[in-house]
Formats: structure tokens, C-alpha cells, sequence
């Protein structure tokens, strides 16, 4: 008798999570439409075809990063110096997999294996909320990730096609960029302390980009200032 | 056709992309991250994004000139606005577009 109910308690165990999960994860694939329609477009404008731009967005799964990776490519910047900007513009997810690790003791290395590939900063944002507020279970969590990545996916490769039909610089479609920075930097100022940080990266990386050439400008400030953040913290100067 | 360079760089990409996601995960869900590193990590995220953006708005050229006029500069301001009030990444994204396409007519 047991054994003929489990797997119908399990397939609709598996539902109900597939359900919660997708609940949780479509305002990410929401946000992500029109960055990966930008990215697909912009992507395509710097001579990238559709599987390139698929495939960038398969392996990396990294908004800020493609772009910047698409911008540098269209400089002519070398791979090596690419690849490690991506590396600097991604550590960042070291904090958001250590944070979300305590909650994932229960996974196996193979299902860790998954889900640290959909770790960005929106499913995090989401996942981290959740685990804290409620019964969040990794199941749940792991459809999040899946979901916001099929819609990157699927975003960029639409962005991709459609942009040869798209002029260059129309509907404004250059500061969408610089418009996700600008949010994602809003969602990052949670204190006072972050908003010193933030203006001192910026400050810096002004200065930085006017006398060096190249992009190296990202990584000293940003380094510098997390430093100086930390400086202030410890010393309690500005604490909230 | 992919170019092998190409195949190179999204290997690449990918592989230091994922490092950072899985080390954690799979090493340290049982340990903590030295103090002072978590702390560092806490501000890169704000760090990154602000380096990343301010350049973009008030440098243009080759060689890079400071230009505090630049409408990617003015939107900015209003794009920002919309961003603390609303706390939506999709309608932010919209609105800078909208704004900067209202610029690039007025200007």
C-alpha cells in the first residue's frame, strides 16, 4: 500500500515545488527580458551571430559581465584580459554562494553542482529572502535559478534575431546598460556605508579611466574601495 | 561557424564565472569565510557596479575625456530617481531607454 502512494505523493510533491519555484522566479525573468533582448541586440550590433551569443549566454550566465565582455570585444580587447574582467565582475557571487551555502546542507555534490551555475545576483536576492522569511527547501530554490535562466537564455538569442531588424541606437536601446547598473547599484545601497563605498568607486574609477587606458579602471577601484569600506567599518567611522 | 578564439573566451568566461558560484557551496557551506574577507566581499557588489557605471556617464572619447555635459550624464539623474522609488530592475531598464531616446531628440 505504501509503496503504490509514494510515487504518486512524490510527483505531485515535485509539482507543487515546480509551481512555488516558479512563483518566486518570474519577476527575475521579467527583469531579464529586456537586459537579454539589450544584450542579444547589442551583442549581434558587435558582429556576434546567434549561436555565439546563445552559447556566451549558456556557459556564462552573467548579465553585467556579457556586456561588458561584448563592449570589450568590440574594442578589440584580448581574450586573456576579457576573461579576467568577467573574473573580477563575477567574484562577487563568492559572497552570495557563502551566504546561500548554510541553507544548502541537505544537497548533493551533484545537485550543488547545478545550482551554484545559477547563482546571479537576481536569484540570490530572491533565494536568500526566501530561505530566511520562510519554508524555503533547495528543490525550490534550484527551480528558481533553472527558471531565471531559461528566460536569459531564450531573452538573448529573441534580442539576437531581432536586432538585425533593429537600427543602431534606437528606442534608446545604448542606455539600457547603464540603466540595469543604475538599479542594480540602488538595490546595493543598504547603508550609509554603502553609499560612501559607492561614491568612492565611482570617484576613483573616474579618475582611473582618465589616466589609464583600457578597462582596467573596473577592478583598481573597486578593490580600493571595498578596502576603504571595510577601513571605515573597522574604525567605526560612518557606521549605521 | 564559431571561431575557436571565440570558443576560447566563452570557455573561459564560463569556467572563472562558475568557480566563484561553486567553490563556496561546495568547501564552505560547513566554514566560515575569514572575517575580514566576508567583509571586503559585502562591498564589492556596491563597489563593482558604481565603478562600472560612473566612467560611463561622464568620460567619452579616445583617449577618454571628462565631458560632465553628456546626456548619458543628465538621464542618469531621473534614471536613478526612478530606480530608488520603483525598486524595479525591468522598469528602470525601460525608462532610462525612454528618457535617453527623449534626449537624443531634444539635444
Amino acid at each position: 500500500m505504501v509503496n503504490t502512494s509514494e510515487p504518486a505523493a512524490e510527483h505531485l510533491a515535485a509539482t507543487f515545488i515546480c509551481k512555488e519555484g516558479i512563483k518566486a522566479g518570474w519577476p527575475i525573468c521579467l527583469g531579464y527580458f529586456p537586459i537579454g533582448l539589450a544584450f542579444g541586440v547589442l551583442a549581434q550590433k558587435a558582429g556576434l551571430n546567434l549561436v555565439e551569443i546563445g552559447l556566451m549566454s549558456l556557459l556564462v550566465f552573467a548579465g553585467s559581465s556579457q556586456f561588458v565582455a561584448v563592449s570589450m570585444l568590440s574594442a578589440g580587447a584580448s581574450v586573456l584580459s576579457i576573461v579576467l574582467t568577467t573574473f573580477v565582475i563575477n567574484l562577487r557571487h563568492l559572497l552570495m554562494s557563502s551566504s546561500l551555502g548554510v541553507y544548502l546542507r541537505s544537497m548533493n555534490k551533484s545537485w550543488i553542482a547545478l545550482f551554484a551555475y545559477g547563482v546571479t545576483d537576481e536569484s540570490f536576492a530572491v533565494n536568500l529572502t526566501r530561505f530566511r522569511d520562510s519554508n524555503w527547501d533547495w528543490r525550490q530554490a534550484l527551480v528558481v535559478n533553472q527558471t531565471a535562466n531559461v528566460a536569459w537564455i531564450a531573452s538573448t538569442i529573441v534580442g539576437a534575431y531581432s536586432g538585425q531588424f533593429i537600427p543602431a541606437g534606437a528606442f534608446g536601446i545604448d542606455y539600457a546598460l547603464i540603466a540595469m547598473f543604475l538599479c542594480l547599484l540602488v538595490f546595493q545601497l543598504r547603508g550609509r556605508l554603502y553609499a560612501v563605498t559607492a561614491i568612492v568607486a565611482g570617484v576613483l574609477a573616474v579618475f582611473l579611466a582618465l589616466l589609464i587606458p583600457g578597462n582596467s579602471y573596473i577592478v583598481l577601484a573597486s578593490v580600493l574601495a571595498a578596502f576603504i569600506g571595510v577601513v571605515c567599518r573597522r574604525k567605526d567611522i560612518l557606521n549605521d | 561557424m564559431i571561431r575557436s578564439e571565440y570558443l576560447l573566451l566563452v570557455l573561459g568566461m564560463g569556467l572563472v564565472t562558475y568557480i566563484p558560484r561553486w567553490v563556496p557551496i561546495f568547501f564552505l557551506s560547513r566554514r566560515q569565510l575569514p572575517r575580514w574577507f566576508a567583509e571586503w566581499l559585502d562591498f564589492i557588489p556596491v563597489a563593482i557596479l558604481s565603478a562600472l557605471v560612473f566612467p560611463e556617464l561622464v568620460t567619452g572619447g579616445s583617449p577618454r575625456y571628462l565631458d560632465l555635459m553628456r546626456p548619458q550624464f543628465i538621464v542618469a539623474l531621473p534614471t536613478f530617481i526612478f530606480a530608488l522609488k520603483t525598486r524595479s530592475l525591468g522598469g528602470t531598464v525601460v525608462a532610462g531607454m525612454l528618457l535617453f531616446w527623449l534626449a537624443g531628440k531634444l539635444i
